[in-house]
């Protein structure tokens, strides 16, 4: 690892910004947050991917993979970051580096022509280098390569030094946001300007969650001017550094981010949330309150509250017709980021009841919290293994999995409804209106008829009573030929085993014995 | 005949192949209560796993070795040791099957040396079987670490007997990565209804079928058990199934003088021919089971209907080369021309025996630029072909790995009588979705005058 990289990590690992890490003892705090990985027990994407997942969403920009395959190759069109534009962000870039390429050190000249035939090809607003294990490993120098191929022809291009063996999702994550930093924000001029102009960072725009909360921001005449990085142009990036106030959403991935737009150009932030009713309603009136600070008209405070009152009176109205399905139900909730609490209110003011909580990657904050919306510290779980998981949904501990796709198997094999609300998931549930679809989906998922018929035992799990009379037999076997014994009793099904009735003649001369292979076989042979 | 040719260029886009490490995990999941492990970094794996669980909607049992960048420059014995006394604390594995990554290779770790070092010094760890497989990323596609997987497998459990004990009833069967689970069970079948035992080698349509068990488990559902591998040798005759097998038959063979049969292609009526063939000769019936001589009829006659839509029709086709050669070679069977060919890995005798002019060594680009060049109809890949797809208006047949946007990809069926028919249905079907309303335009005619037309008024009431 070059120098200047692990400069950088150690730098975003001991982040000011950060609630987690500022609660820490001096000590503590200088070692980062970095945790070594177990091996043969350790779960979650590397640094690329983390970096992946703040920058790719910026839609117009190539995102060209400096690897062998598999990083690449395993891993392209897998979000569901929505664009309203260019859809150049879903193609997979790669230079599928041969053994040949690494050998021979081939890599930097491969990668220079693979820059340039994708700026021929695609015209992109962009082009993103990201470096990877082996590209680091064999000393390729990506950000030399970057330099000289935008100088030659004109276009950005930007290095994205993320080789996944420095660590983890999260980790990345902060290295995209500061490639941002160090290489795109500040460097295009907004051609207009106005006292209403926010970022937004940390939000992907998951399934259109964005587009969820716009109608909003619209009817106050907010503007996004910068995202990151949902929903992106990289025009909206490069020129960030002039909207007057920044919402930042995932707090725990891109505080450097916001803290250093803040440091550079004095644009403040924020940490808030989309998800949930007060949360949103809260989120708004911050923005609005950043904006008057930051010289906006303050008749904009009164507009929110207006709004504010009009939206959550729609969404409750909206909720009601829900809470005769939902109401009593056991809710497990099981995800990594803090951005729910404002949904466990939302859920608990439905009526349902929420029975636990994990509690990895929460602050002291966050704890304090959880007791003060469920009551006592009894529900929160730390990392819960898969086993204990399934152990306790089997057992129905539970109504229903609220959780990441990680868990989504563990809860459906225990024949259990799981609603899927991390960043994999194919549905909005983002502002007043996302908290409706939710529900619903909790609705949709809860009141499903499957789950009673698949915890009903198989026929043969339980024993056969009575038994049907059926008449004697008579004729020939059409297969074996023999003959029905004349005058023998109506057959009694079922028969008992021991039964000296089944020790007949006839059944001992199996002429078919032998036939069947196996115990599994089930071929009409 | 086919000549394959490799496009000039740096830049790959859309990339086709699912890596070699993919591969070797899928084959390794054919095994009873097996865990595979890359040896790399973590993201490797999760980028691997998430790959699996897309396409088959199950739990993927996967680990890492999770290599960090000062483990890498030092080596990854202490890790790779770690990792496999944790796998068995957690998880209890009978078997762990290790594939390397390209992060591994690059350094050029003795890993097979150092794996054997661990084994010696930890006595421990015997009641689990460990086996390694050398599968950089960069070097071939998923069907190329499936054999090699297969291949260290069968080289470190199964003895040398020069003098086996054989069961002429029994016969090894060792699918192709390009067999689904269902493709596997349709083997089984017809192999069982000639009164023959079939030994599955790797067996994932026990493990990766989809079903509902009664328990949690952290490894593989079901798979061939760790001990009856060994009984390869007890075999009357291997039955590899795909060019990628002849390795490990061959292996097989070497050790026991098990005699193998390789059949490039199960789909299509003179491929099941072959193989039904050979069936009959291993149990020495003139009369197959009568439900297989119903199921070529049936066969026969979904040719007649299917001939209509697969005459002339213009394929082009992005896969693995054993899946591609036996789908081309179907469909060209049925009247229908291969106009493009794009596949993963060049280490494969029957790309040029492919019935196209041409095999491109590419990528989704590759496949979306001849297609559209072309005029291809029908379009068959996995399921990134969507974009193809889009851009070009046409059917898609989701064939191969990953499928992730359809359900049931594990049910599919395209081998033997039946997986024949069912395929030349789905293309058919797919043909036959875009639907195209005659205009007069279309054959150089003027439209009616519009005083013809009846112009709509609003009711008067």
């Amino acid at each position: 690892m070059s120098e200047a990289l692990k400069n950088k990590v150690a730098e975003v690992l001991n982040e000011p910004g950060c609630a987690t890490n500022t609660a820490k003892a001096d000590g503590a705090r200088k070692k980062g947050c970095t945790k070594q990985l177990t091996p043969g027990a350790a779960a979650g994407g590397c640094a690329f991917d983390g970096a992946m997942i703040t920058l790719q969403p910026i839609t117009d920009v190539a995102h060209l993979v400096h690897a062998p395959l598999a990083c690449w190759g395993n891993g392209w069109d897998n979000r569901s970051a929505a664009s309203s534009g260019s859809d150049l962000y879903r193609k997979g870039f790669t230079t599928d580096l041969s053994e040949l390429d690494i050998v021979m050190g081939h890599g930097e000249k491969k990668l220079f022509r693979a820059i340039h035939e994708v700026i021929k090809e695609q015209s992109p607003a962009a082009v993103f280098v990201y470096a990877t294990c082996v590209t680091s490993l064999v000393g390729d120098d990506i950000e030399v390569v970057c330099k000289a191929a935008a100088e030659k022809w004109g276009t950005p291009v930007i290095p994205v030094n993320v080789p996944g063996f420095v660590g983890s999702k999260n980790l990345g994550n902060k290295l995209g946001g500061e490639a941002l930093l160090d290489h795109v924000i500040g460097t295009i001029e907004p051609e207009t300007t106005t006292p209403y102009d926010i970022n937004i960072i940390g939000d992907f725009n998951l399934s259109g969650e964005l587009w969820q909360v716009k109608p909003l921001l619209d009817k106050l005449g907010i503007r996004i001017l910068g995202s990151i990085s949902g929903d992106a142009r990289y025009r909206q990036v490069a020129q960030m550094h002039r909207a007057k106030a920044t919402m930042l959403v995932c707090s725990q991935a891109l505080v450097n981010v916001a803290r250093k737009i803040q440091e550079r150009w004095g644009v403040p932030y924020f940490e808030g949330s989309f998800y949930g009713i007060a949360d949103t309603s809260e989120a708004l009136r911050k923005i609005c309150g950043l904006l008057v600070e930051q010289g906006a008209d303050v008749e904009l405070l009164s507009r929110c509250e207006a709004l504010i009152a009009e939206e959550e009176a729609k969404v409750w109205a909206a909720l009601e017709p829900l809470r005769p399905r939902v109401a009593g139900k056991r809710v497990l909730l099981y995800t990594g980021g803090h951005k729910t609490w404002s949904v466990v209110a939302a859920l608990q003011e439905l009526g349902m009841e929420v029975v636990g909580t994990s509690m990895r990657k929460a602050t002291q904050n966050d704890r304090a919290r959880v007791v003060e919306i469920m009551g006592d510290a009894n529900h929160m779980y730390e990392n819960m293994a898969p086993r204990e998981m399934y152990d306790m949904l089997r057992d129905a501990g539970a109504d229903v999995l609220l959780s990441g796709g990680r868990s989504q198997f563990v809860a459906l094999k225990a024949r259990m409804p799981w609603v899927d609300v991390n960043q994999e998931k194919h549905e909005p549930y983002a502002g007043y209106m996302g908290m409706v679809d939710l529900v619903r989906a909790i609705d949709r998922s809860v009141n499903n008829p499957i789950w009673a018929d698949l915890r009903e035992p198989a026929p043969w799990d339980v024993p056969l009573t009575g038994g049907a009379v059926l008449p004697a037999p008579s004729g020939a076997c059409p297969v074996t030929h023999v003959s029905a014994p004349m005058g023998r009793a109506p057959t009694l099904v079922p028969q008992t085993p021991s039964s000296p009735e089944v020790q007949t003649p006839q059944a001992a001369a199996n002429p078919l014995e032998g036939l069947a292979n196996s115990a599994t076989d089930f071929e009409d042979c | 005949m086919a000549c394959l040719t490799h496009p000039r260029r740096a830049l790959s886009t859309n990339p086709l192949k699912a890596s070699a490490p993919l591969g070797a995990a899928l084959a390794y999941l054919g095994i009873e209560r097996a865990v595979p492990l890359f040896h790399g970094a973590q993201g490797c794996t999760a980028f691997g796993m998430v790959h699996l669980v897309r396409h088959f909607k199950e739990a993927i049992p996967l680990q890492t070795t999770a290599m960090n960048e000062i483990t890498t420059i030092l080596g990854g014995a202490d890790q790779l040791e770690q990792a496999i006394e944790n796998l068995r604390k957690r998880a209890n594995p009978k078997f762990i099957g290790i594939a390397s990554t390209a992060l591994t290779e690059t350094r050029g770790e003795d890993v097979a040396g150092e794996l054997r070092d661990i084994l010696s010094r930890r006595k421990d760890f015997a009641e689990t079987k460990v086996v390694y497989a050398a599968t950089p990323d960069f070097e071939g596609g998923m069907q190329d670490g499936w054999a090699k997987a297969i291949e260290a497998l069968v080289t470190a459990l199964v003895p040398v007997t020069p003098a086996p004990d054989p069961d002429l009833r029994q016969v090894t069967l060792l699918p192709g990565v390009h067999l689904t689970p269902a493709e596997i069970e349709e083997l089984v079948r017809m192999i069982r209804a000639f009164g023959l035992n079939p030994l599955v080698l790797p067996d994932i349509s026990t493990s990766l079928d989809g079903h509902l068990a009664e328990d949690w488990s952290g490894c593989s559902l079901g798979g061939t058990p760790v001990d009856r591998i060994a009984d390869v040798t007890r075999s009357a005759c291997t039955l590899a199934i795909g060019e990628q097998m002849r390795g490990t038959a061959q292996i097989i063979e070497d050790k026991a003088a098990v005699p193998y049969r390789v059949f490039p292609s199960v789909t299509g009526l003179k491929a099941v021919d072959a193989f039904v063939r050979v069936l009959m000769e291993l149990s020495g019936t003139q009369t197959p089971p009568p439900s297989l001589q119903r199921d070529r009829t049936r066969l026969q006659d979904a040719m007649l209907d299917a001939h209509f839509f697969t005459g002339a029709l213009k394929v082009a086709i992005g896969a693995e080369p054993d899946l591609m050669f036996g789908l081309a070679t179907t469909l060209t069977q049925m009247g229908a021309e291969i106009v493009t060919a794009v596949t993963t890995t060049q280490h494969s005798p029957v790309i040029e025996r492919m019935p196209c002019d041409e095999v491109i060594l590419g990528d989704l680009g590759d496949f979306e630029r001849g297609a559209k060049a072309a005029g291809a109809q029908v379009l068959l890949t996995n399921s990134y072909g969507r974009m193809a797809a889009e851009a070009l208006h046409l059917p898609l047949v989701r064939v191969g790995f990953p499928v992730f946007d359809r359900i049931g990809a594990q049910d599919a069926c395209r081998v033997g009588y039946r997986g024949t028919r069912a395929f030349l249905f789905e293309v058919a079907n797919a043909v036959q979705s875009v639907h195209h309303t005659p205009r007069p335009e279309d054959f150089g005619a003027t439209p009616l005058p519009e005083e013809f037309s009846h112009v709509p008024h609003p009711a008067s009431c």
